[in-house]
């Protein structure tokens, strides 16, 4: 009698657990009791795994047998700098077999930095019937072919985004695989693909399809057919343009800018490869009413990309290359007072010396004209404590401060010492800093401040930094939110590694390449941690082939509760208690 | 693929990649005492996945064109340093080539300004394939240049339907088809453009 009182039927709960959407909160509730866990697991609709390897498909099958949406990532970050060599792993078909025969009602895949085979795409076009979104960031793997199989059978696909993958362009006449009664895109993005697509059919796509509110074109399509393309999609809200530039010709320029006008709910525009200054002036009629611009790819300078963002009162993403300098910063940061995010890339990394007027004044300068500002991602030559005192003082809202000063262990160029007091400001002040990347000439001291201050810090980025062990020790010693820490080309080695072991069991991951562990301190740390994976990578040889005092080229330590993988190359090691026994 | 690998030794300048004349040297060294952590420095062969070929040395000396006659020496690229994408590096890089060449045309081989001419006009027109990126590009300016149309382009049957089709002449002297051959290679062997009538376009597609 009692027990009936203080228990709800089933179906409430479920109700109840309906209205609750984040992974941490829904994680939350499994842990409540037992009968939760179980109704949870059975409604739960949406999975995200921060790391393939943590779990394998049959264990995430067999705790969720009913979901309709789920979020992979592969490779580790540092992936993106070619810092992981080829064939490393992060394989998407073995989880897309998988989900095949256990979720045929899977309606959302989105993979990052993963590596996708055109078979992986032919079974996800043939097993899922309300099939609706595909996202494949960062991936490679796939070619043209993968895609038309998407295109010729996902009946009731909305979105298709390829942000940022390697795609095999075999032709553009995939796109013309998509049928004529296929209506329901509401999202497409091939900004990647290298070649032309079939642009008769990408028009008909366009128009047919009355939900498109996403269109992010390659580079090979023509400005000249922008106009018609934005005339199909008059509702569109986000736009990435191809190529922007054409023979200077004013029927052309009167029809793009006709055509942007008529895009009332345009807000986000992209794309803007080989942009012809004169051309910019036609997008000046949605200017006011702009959140996003993304001109990275804009090889344009200060003066006509401050007549442009002047104009962006409503602005609160902009990524630019440093041609912006920093007098165009100072003009965003008196136009923009909603700015919430920058990024500024280097239009000449590699370069020896300075190519444009842009230096750490600029972010200063938006730091104090821009209220909102939460997000920086900033590169540039010199940078000094003075200027990130003043940041950190002008924008304690800052969640991510990514800073890279492009040459490796710069000083303070006003007094030639240590970046570690500016950094030290930033994780002081801004207090719900979640993610931070360091750069410059930096000792253990700044590790000592993020550790005491970065409370909220869940992602670190280090290269070229720290004197000794203490500084790594500092890190996983004192930031209790640290989730992702990598590491390049820093003297940290064996005793802070294998003092703090215990922590790396909290974290998703650990890389560290170039650093100073040794294979024996890998080895204990595989042997004392069996719920970690510790790979050890070298393409010079097995680790064993050495000295085990001799350092690792690269180690990459996660969490996971499906064991050692078994899909390692020749180059990776696992340590593990059979360490002994692999490596032979 | 393999990038090589090597332990920064003292022979650091001695292996380091250099355009500049010889007796020059780079400013910002590593100091002793930083070489002496492991850095590994690696000459990159695969740093880019750009099929496009040359590498971050060369695009320094583009780079210089505009100052005097002076070669920079190219820095020794460190892996993943500065981290910038492969994606954007390689579209940068592009694009910077397109227009360091877009300036300094003419008087090399591929010529980028090609003469253009139709039967019945009366003068012939200059274009810059430079400013185009692919074959629409252009069919479009030869169209509107010459206020005529070419039709649906296919691989058996050439400009279908159409009055006139493009025509070119390559570097050897053949005659042939606008649109047969990879964009890159078409820019690379064409020497100059022809406006045909279908009539006679038919026989070239028909080969």
């Amino acid at each position: 009698m009692k027990k009936a009182a203080y228990s709800f039927p089933e179906e409430v709960l479920e109700h109840v657990f309906s209205f609750i959407v984040s992974d941490k909160d829904r994680s939350s509730i499994s842990l409540v009791c037992k009968s939760w866990y179980e109704i949870e697991r059975w409604c739960r609709r949406k999975v995200f795994v921060g790391n393939c390897y943590a779990v394998s498909p049959p264990i995430l099958i067999k705790r969720f047998p009913e979901l309709r949406s789920v979020t992979l990532k592969g490779k580790p970050h540092f992936a993106d700098f070619n810092l992981v060599p080829e064939g490393w792993g992060g394989f998407a078909c073995p989880w897309i077999r998988a989900m095949a025969g256990a979720y045929p009602w899977l309606e959302e895949i989105r993979l990052k930095r993963m590596v996708v085979s055109d078979e992986s795409l032919e079974i996800i076009a043939k097993s899922f019937r309300n099939f609706k979104v595909l996202v494949l960031s960062s991936c490679e793997g796939f070619t043209t072919e993968g895609l038309a199989a998407i295109a010729a059978n996902c009946r009731n696909l909305r979105e298709l985004d390829l942000r940022e993958s390697e795609v095999e362009d075999l032709s553009g006449r995939w796109l013309s695989d998509f049928p004529d009664s296929y209506t329901s895109l509401e999202s497409l993005n091939i900004s990647c693909l290298g070649n032309e697509v079939n642009l008769l059919a990408l028009e008909r796509l366009v128009s047919r399809c009355p939900n498109l509110k996403t269109l992010r074109l390659n580079r090979a399509v023509p400005l000249d057919r922008l106009p018609n393309l934005l005339r199909g999609a008059p509702q569109l809200a986000e736009l990435g343009t191809g190529a922007y530039t054409s023979e200077m010709r004013p029927d052309v320029f009167s029809n793009l800018a006709e055509a942007f006008a008529g895009c009332k709910q345009l807000k986000t525009l992209s794309g803007f490869w080989d942009v012809l200054p004169s051309y910019l002036p036609a997008v000046y009629p949605i200017c006011s009413q702009l959140i996003s611009l993304n001109l990275s790819y804009a090889t344009v300078q200060s003066p006509d990309l401050i007549k442009l963002v002047s104009r962006c009162e409503k602005l609160q993403k902009l990524w630019v290359l440093d041609y912006i300098e920093d007098d165009g910063l100072e003009v965003l940061a008196a136009s923009c007072k909603d700015l919430r995010e920058l990024r500024v890339f280097p239009s000449d990394p590699f370069g020896l010396e300075p190519n444009v007027a842009l230096t750490e004044q600029g972010l200063v300068s938006v730091s104090e004209g821009c209220p909102k500002l939460q997000s920086v991602l900033y590169f540039c030559r010199q940078m000094s404590n003075a200027a990130l005192n003043t940041i950190a003082r002008n924008r304690p809202n800052l969640t991510r401060f990514r800073l890279c000063i492009i040459e490796p262990r710069s000083p303070d160029y006003l007094t030639l010492q240590p970046l570690d007091d500016g950094f030290g400001a930033i994780v002081e002040h801004c207090k719900d800093l979640r993610r931070l990347s360091l750069s410059g000439l930096l000792t253990d001291r700044v590790f000592g401040y993020i550790g005491t201050y970065g409370k909220k810090l869940e992602m670190l980025s280090v290269a070229f930094a720290g004197d000794s062990d203490l500084g790594l020790h500092h890190v996983l010693s004192g930031c209790d939110n640290l989730r992702k820490l990598e590491i390049r080309d820093c003297p940290f080695g064996d005793k802070a590694l294998l003092a703090n072991a215990a922590k790396l069991e909290t974290m998703r991951s650990l890389w560290m390449s170039s650093c100073s562990v040794s294979f024996g301190a890998c080895k204990v740390l595989g042997q004392k941690m069996p719920r970690l994976n510790v790979e050890v990578m070298d393409e010079s040889g097995p680790p064993d082939s050495r000295p085990e005092s001799s350092p690792v080229e690269k180690l990459y330590v996660y969490r996971t509760v499906a064991g050692p993988r078994l899909d390692m190359p020749g180059f990776v090691w696992t340590m593990d208690d059979n360490s002994a026994l692999r490596i032979s | 693929m393999e990038p090589s690998i090597y332990q920064s030794e003292l022979n650091l300048e001695a292996t380091e990649l250099r355009l500049g004349l010889p007796g020059r040297t780079n400013n910002k060294r590593s100091s002793p005492e930083d070489r002496s952590r492991s850095i590994s420095i690696s000459i990159s062969k695969s740093s880019s996945v750009d099929s496009s070929g040359p590498s971050n040395a060369t695009d320094h000396d583009d780079d210089d064109d505009d100052h005097q006659n002076s070669v920079q020496p190219a820095k020794v690229q460190v892996v993943g340093w500065p981290p910038v994408r492969s994606f954007r590096r390689n579209s940068m890089q592009q694009q910077k080539q397109k227009k360091d060449e877009h300036n300094n045309n003419n008087g090399d081989g591929s010529a980028m300004y090609v003469k253009v001419s139709m039967a019945g006009a009366p003068y012939l027109r200059k274009i810059d394939l430079n400013v185009y990126n692919s074959y629409s590009q252009l069919l479009n300016a030869l169209q509107n240049l010459f206020k005529c149309t070419f039709g649906e382009y296919s691989e058996r049957e050439g400009y279908n339907g159409s009055e006139y089709a493009p025509t070119y002449e390559d570097k050897d002297g053949d005659w042939m088809l606008v649109g047969d051959v990879p964009w890159d290679m078409f820019t690379c062997s064409c020497k100059r453009l022809r406006i045909v009538k279908g009539s006679e376009a038919k026989g070239l597609a028909s080969l």
